[in-house]
């Protein structure tokens, strides 16, 4: 087949054949269409509403589980207690080779959980026992607290069962006494007020009461496996139930399922900068020599704009 | 003409000067403009002006009255529909623009702008998930901090931080993307649609 040089120069004003048009009259008319799409979808599906969990339906439903997490808080071995920047400098973050972008950031978000989740809160109980508990725990020296701690927190999880244990010898320290009442006062439901209201009565952040929840062993991340929102699930793109979600996440969730990724102690720095490099190369795609060029090699635009090119023929 | 020597005159000289009305809202197109899939780019600002009327609603009630009334309920429903709609939309546009190599003629930063749009209306609508106040906002701003956190920017942006995200949510990313949407919306008007690929490949 000849072919001939192109006879449409694309940055000039268009001087070729027009057809009517009417702009206004469209987006009228693509207004009521989808609008009615949306009122008809909405009535026919409806939306999802899981009921938040709270301190106290966890530690009601899940109560060991509560007490390990609690004495792990203490203990410093939960995950936001080892977590580093933004939060506490107890963990060192994630890396890009040398670069460790959390740790330029700072911590600007400053959580102690052992204090933030558990002294603090305990700290408005009337209990005598929790007052002299909590007196036994910040006298006594790091290395002896964390000992109580680590001992109970381990007790606990080998039982798996229990939420508090005798300690005839006391080796745990004030630790069962504390991790019982912080239970206690969940299960009231005053710690969700006290893990919130301690910088104003109408709270707003919740930053402790979510990270004191993420660190729940299995509580949490149950109730999420069985609405298949684990990461390994493709998580953050679904919804709960069988409702649509954040699909168009759907290859930032995809790095999270594939190696290297899926096991490397890096991965979300390493998905975030991926995905960071792909959103570049989608904003400037005009600019990259092969991508660029597949419009025309794959002729899709001949279905698309097949009427022009039937009526040029 | 403008009197370039003022600050008032140069920007009318960059703006209001720049288009004539009848490239604003032209009663023609060229003929070629004649194909299912512009459907999709009209559709896509069709979808977000019903975001925003039902988000406004859902504005004026507060973020936990869908909880408790159901036409607070039906009201979400259709925001929720509504995102789904739009991203459905804009994604075919996308792909549509891309095999259309829409680009060509100058138009790279129509292009730009359009990814742009794409890019804030992720962040947008991930900030419209974590604001739920129910299990799926729990969680999903829980496991998303991680990834915020690791590049830095869970520092200055708090997912567990709901306020900060409704303010975010209802203020600044809608501000964001109405601009860009703006702009994109005036370059496709003032550079005019793409002409088809030419047999000879241009």
């Amino acid at each position: 087949m000849a072919h001939k040089r192109s006879t449409i120069d694309p940055s000039k004003k268009w001087n070729g054949p027009v057809r009517q048009y009417d702009l206004v009259k469209e987006i009228v008319i693509a207004t009521l269409v989808v609008g009615f799409l949306a009122l008809s979808l909405a009535a026919l599906f409806s939306s999802p509403d899981e009921k938040a969990l709270t301190m106290q339906s966890w530690s009601i439903e899940a109560p060991a589980d509560f007490a390990q997490t609690a004495a792990g808080e203490l203990a410093g071995t939960t995950t936001s207690a080892s977590y580093g920047p933004p939060y506490n400098t107890n963990g060192s973050g994630q890396n890009i080779g040398p670069v460790n972008l959390g740790k330029i950031a700072g911590v600007r978000i400053p959580i102690d959980p052992a204090k933030s989740f558990v002294i603090e809160p305990l700290s408005i109980e009337p209990s005598s026992a929790i007052k002299a508990a909590i007196t036994q725990w910040s006298s006594a020296s790091a290395d002896q607290s964390s000992k109580w701690a680590t001992s109970y927190a381990d007790a606990l999880t080998k039982d798996g069962k229990v939420t508090t244990l005798a300690d005839p010898t006391g080796k745990f320290g004030p630790v069962p006494t504390l991790v019982t009442g912080l239970l206690g006062m969940a299960q009231s439901g005053a710690l969700d007020g006290a893990l919130t209201t301690r910088d104003t009565p109408l709270p707003t952040n919740f930053t402790k009461p979510l990270l004191f929840l993420a660190d729940s062993g299995t509580y949490f991340p149950d109730k999420a496996a069985a609405q298949h929102l684990s990461g390994d699930q493709w998580g953050v793109m679904n919804e709960t139930g069988s409702w649509p979600g954040q699909s168009w996440l759907w290859l930032y969730s995809l790095w999270y399922q594939i190696e290297p990724f899926k096991s490397s102690g890096n991965a979300d720095i390493l998905v975030m900068s991926l995905m960071g490099v792909l959103s570049l190369g989608l904003i400037f795609l005009p600019l990259l020599p092969i991508i660029s060029r597949i419009p025309y090699w794959i002729p899709v635009h001949r279905l698309i704009w097949r009427k022009w090119y039937q009526r040029k023929a | 003409m403008s009197n370039k020597s003022s600050w008032t005159g140069r920007v009318r000289a960059a703006t209001l000067e720049k288009f004539e009305p009848e490239d604003l809202l032209p009663e023609v197109q060229p003929a070629y403009v004649a194909s299912w899939i512009y459907i999709f780019g009209v559709a896509t600002l069709a979808a977000l002006i019903m975001l925003v009327a039902s988000g406004l609603y859902l504005t004026l009630e507060g973020p936990a009255w869908w909880h408790t009334s159901k036409v607070g309920h039906y009201v979400n429903s259709v925001h929720l529909w509504s995102v789904e709609l739009f991203f459905v939309f804009m994604v075919v546009h996308l792909w549509g623009k891309f095999w259309m190599a829409a680009w060509r003629g100058r138009r790279l930063a129509t292009w730009i702008t359009g990814c742009l749009a794409f890019f804030a209306s992720i962040i947008t609508g991930f900030t419209g998930y974590i604001i739920q106040t129910n299990f799926d906002s729990q969680w999903i701003a829980t496991q998303a901090k991680d990834g915020f956190n690791a590049v830095g920017i869970g520092a200055f942006f708090n997912t567990l931080n709901t306020g900060q995200a409704i303010l975010l949510h209802v203020s600044l990313l809608p501000l964001v993307l109405g601009g860009i949407v703006i702009w994109h919306v005036i370059l496709v008007r003032r550079k005019g649609v793409v002409p088809p690929i030419d047999e000879a490949g241009e």
